[in-house]
């Protein structure tokens, strides 16, 4: 395709709070700035800016990538904002990777910021009006719901119990517990809490889901020729997908993300990998729900459709497992900033290939790892892959 | 990362910085208000609900009947070629028993919305909907169930012209 290789060399986050007193524009410089730092940049060898932030209603600051610009490193500079829901973490440095891979620019600085709790009583006040107005909103619909009766259809297609899947917030939550920055890591959770937990919509209970939280994370992206000057461990961009379903959401089959297999597989044929699940050494796939997690590996084909929550039970997808699933903690432990959370994925990726993920990182040195992000209506899937060598 | 960096920036606020007024912030409540156009598609579906009819849209080509309607087919990108009537009653594809509000208040009573395919479509077309008049304990997806319709003189041509769903036996 004539395509650049592409690097990630760079990556900064800041702790994910629930109430930050940090502004969202304060937020996106604290986490561009140990970004750029981290690979010893400046902001004058940034040659681009590609910001991710979710519904302008949080904060109700219309054309909020105006407003965070500035703290994102944007002055004077070429600047995008990408917004696909909750798949804007994994969107916005796919943004970055096609700004650098064309060849228009060297260096693409990636910032993704999340700032919920301004939105009160609850940002689902915002939320709420992703359901169509005419059809839906006229029925008080909540929209924890959607979750509800995705994870219903799941459980019932493949004869889930709830504690087959409450594994999925205690191993991730448990993850978090090593996480400088996590909101909600917990060494000691077991599958009984998570059971016990205040019943919201059922079967979604409390600690089934990911909190309202504030933060930001930003990458550096860099061409071959720049990246191998920066730095000598770059960790390349092997490949990128993404795809749309319907918003006629439910018109779809709500137990298999078709749109996550669609953006899998683009992302997959464009590093040449044809076995990911012995090529895929390590995953962070989106886990705003604990049955997200499983629904989202059957939706990347690393495990046959039903399966993922006996890989989990088995311990496959625990950090010393052969296919650790979440070892940053995911959203269910590090916290939910929507597009802050998905490009933490991509960051955690980054540090686990490069040996640098400290008390969170793999044993067995990996050397391919995927990130992958989830949103919209429950309708969008993005995926990148990044590896180290080639 | 971690190995390198020992301080992480981000200060976390509790409730009581707030109510005690540690921080300094600023509250603003919006004032939007929206007029919708129900468009050509569900304008009809509306009106025919006023009628106590529940319509969808057939294509041709994939051959699929789906509801709500829609003036094009989205995977065939053509125009839908007729209007078809459904039944009034379905079959539960998928639903949760919900407790809280939108804001995460305590609900007294749960509310169950359900996704509820409905019968004379293609199969797998839901609708978003709630089921009423049934023992949150007794719902089961695969439960057919049956629209209870708000009187005629009341209905202004909406989706809550369906006060909800019913099980039948």
């Amino acid at each position: 395709m004539g395509l650049r290789k592409v690097a990630v060399v760079g990556a900064g986050m800041t702790k994910f709070v629930r109430r930050a007193q940090e502004t969202g524009r304060e937020l996106a410089y604290e986490a561009a700035k140990m970004a750029l730092d981290s690979c010893e940049l400046t902001l004058d060898d940034v040659d681009a800016v590609a910001l991710g932030t979710a519904p302008d209603a949080f904060d109700a600051v219309h054309m909020k990538g105006e407003y965070l610009s500035d703290g994102a490193g944007a002055w004077r500079k070429p600047f995008m904002r990408s917004y696909v829901g909750g798949g804007t973490g994994v969107f916005a440095p796919i943004q970055g990777w096609y700004h650098v891979a064309s060849g228009l620019f060297d260096v693409c600085l990636v910032v993704c910021e999340e700032k919920m709790s301004s939105c009160q009583p609850h940002p689902q006040g915002a939320f709420l009006t992703i359901f169509d107005h005419t059809t839906e909103r006229p029925l008080g619909p909540n929209l924890l719901w959607i979750f509800a009766l995705e994870m219903n259809r799941y459980m019932q297609t493949y004869g889930l119990q709830k504690k087959d899947i409450a594994l999925v917030s205690v191993k991730n939550k448990r993850n978090a517990a090593d996480h400088p920055c996590a909101l909600l890591g917990d060494p000691n959770i077991t599958v009984e809490d998570v059971l016990n937990s205040e019943v919201l919509a059922w079967p979604v209970q409390r600690l089934d889901v990911s909190p309202v939280t504030d933060g930001a994370v930003a990458v550096v992206l860099a061409a071959e020729n720049v990246a191998k000057r920066i730095t000598d461990k770059p960790v390349w961009i092997k490949g990128v997908g993404w795809s749309l379903d319907t918003a006629y959401w439910t018109n779809r089959d709500l137990y298999y993300p078709k749109y996550v297999e669609y953006a899998a597989r683009m992302a997959y044929e464009m590093a040449g990998i044809r076995e990911p699940r012995k090529e895929i050494h390590v995953v962070e796939p989106y886990d705003p729900f604990d049955y997200k997690e499983l629904h989202h590996l059957e939706g990347l084909l690393l495990a046959d459709k039903g399966e993922a929550p006996r890989l989990t039970a088995e311990g496959v997808t625990a950090r010393t497992g052969n296919m650790p699933v979440c070892p940053s903690g995911g959203l269910l432990g590090v916290g939910n900033p929507i597009a802050a959370a998905g490009l933490m994925k991509v960051a955690e990726i980054f540090w686990q290939l490069r040996g640098e993920a400290g008390k969170r990182q793999v044993p067995g040195k990996p050397i391919t790892g995927l990130a992958q992000a989830w949103g919209d209506l429950m309708q969008v899937g993005t995926v990148i892959i990044l590896g180290i060598g080639g | 990362m971690t190995a390198k960096i020992k301080e992480f920036p981000g200060v976390g606020l509790r409730e009581s910085d707030f109510t005690e007024r540690k921080v300094l912030f600023t509250e603003w409540k919006p004032n939007a208000q929206y007029a919708w156009d129900a468009g050509i598609a569900i304008g009809r579906y509306l009106a025919e609900l006023k009628e106590g009819r529940i319509i969808g849209v057939h294509c041709h080509r994939c051959r699929r009947t789906v509801v709500p309607p829609r003036i094009f087919c989205e995977w065939c990108f053509r125009p839908m070629d007729e209007w078809v009537y459904l039944e009034d009653h379905g079959v539960v594809n998928t639903f949760s028993i919900c407790h809280v509000r939108w804001d995460m208040e305590r609900l007294e009573e749960p509310l169950i919305p359900a996704v509820i395919e409905i019968a004379g479509a293609s199969k797998g077309m839901g609708i978003l909907h709630l089921l009423g008049e049934v023992d949150p304990k007794q719902v089961k997806i695969g439960m057919k169930v049956k629209a209870v319709w708000k009187p005629a003189a009341e209905r202004i041509g909406a989706i809550t012209d369906i006060l909800y769903f019913k099980p039948v036996e």
